[in-house]
């Protein structure tokens, strides 16, 4: 019950971090969707690999950063040390940076390719947000039931 | 995990879900990709704002029952009520919208949606009152 009982200076930066984590995992939802339409529709698929790298660039790296951003500032502020919520939490942020920036590159040589069909980089685009969204959702698990 | 832990996360993930179908909406509502777009989207857009909504609902209620220092009566959770039922309204007219093409200020919709769904989100954090 400690989540209920909470400092006030803690509120604004977990507002900026589950604020950032929402519009994160928002706009993955959007790329993952737009990029696994793309690869149904042959019609459609330049347009829709536009989303999807749009959405990488505009949408899922800034909130990233401010999602990192709020994380760095609670942390600071709990002083909460070496937990395993944490290192949880720490290990997908990490890891999700890493698979974001490739998911990035690929949605933009999906994208260069047009007409062409999303390809491969397409498909890879769809199975590493899928990949993030269940990271993020292992993360939020961490922080809500805070393991020790 | 406790009953408190696994209603806290499943709500949390309910908002996650929200925030997708909303940012889903805007892409269909600010992006220029026309059809295209509401083909690929708008069913997501639609499924992620309602079970999302829903969820949100359905287990804050359930977390204010659970906790035994919350009240379905306390300010902050009526508060949390109200820019539910504005942010729905405005959802269910936005669907409508963007399901039949029609030009009912969607972008106004839109931002109704995001600013009870931000409110929300600072309501559950600050707790006015609690």
């Amino acid at each position: 019950m400690l989540a209920i009982i909470r400092p006030s200076a803690w509120e604004l930066p977990l507002l900026v971090h589950v604020a950032g984590a929402m519009l994160l995992v928002g706009a993955l939802v959007v790329v993952a969707a737009a990029s696994a339409g793309a690869l149904r529709r042959d019609d459609d698929a330049a347009v829709l690999t536009r989303i999807g790298y749009r959405g990488m660039l505009l949408g899922v790296l800034p909130s990233y950063v401010v999602m990192r951003v709020g994380a760095e500032w609670i942390a600071s502020e709990e002083a909460v040390g070496d937990t395993t919520w944490i290192g949880i939490g720490y290990g997908v942020a990490d890891g999700g940076l890493l698979l974001t920036i490739i998911a990035t590159v690929l949605a933009g040589r999906a994208a260069r390719r047009g007409a062409g069909g999303p390809g491969g980089a397409g498909r890879a685009v769809v199975v590493l947000s899928a990949l993030l969204i269940v990271a993020y959702a292992v993360a939020t698990w961490a922080m809500t039931a805070k393991p020790t | 995990m406790s009953l408190y832990e696994w209603l806290l996360f499943l709500h949390v993930v309910a908002a996650f879900l929200l925030v997708a179908g909303l940012a889903a909406y805007g892409v269909l509502v600010f992006g220029s990709a026309g059809e295209a777009a509401r083909r690929a989207l708008g069913p997501p857009a639609l499924a992620l704002w309602n079970v999302g909504g829903l969820g949100v609902l359905v287990l804050g209620v359930w977390l204010a029952l659970d906790v035994d220092s919350y009240e379905l009566w306390d300010g902050w959770i009526l508060a949390a009520i109200v820019l539910w039922l504005v942010a729905s309204g405005a959802g269910g007219r936005l669907a409508r919208t963007v399901r039949e093409g029609a030009a009912d200020r969607p972008g106004v919709q839109l931002a109704i949606m995001a600013l009870a769904t931000l409110a929300l989100l600072i309501d559950m954090i600050l707790k006015p009152g609690a």
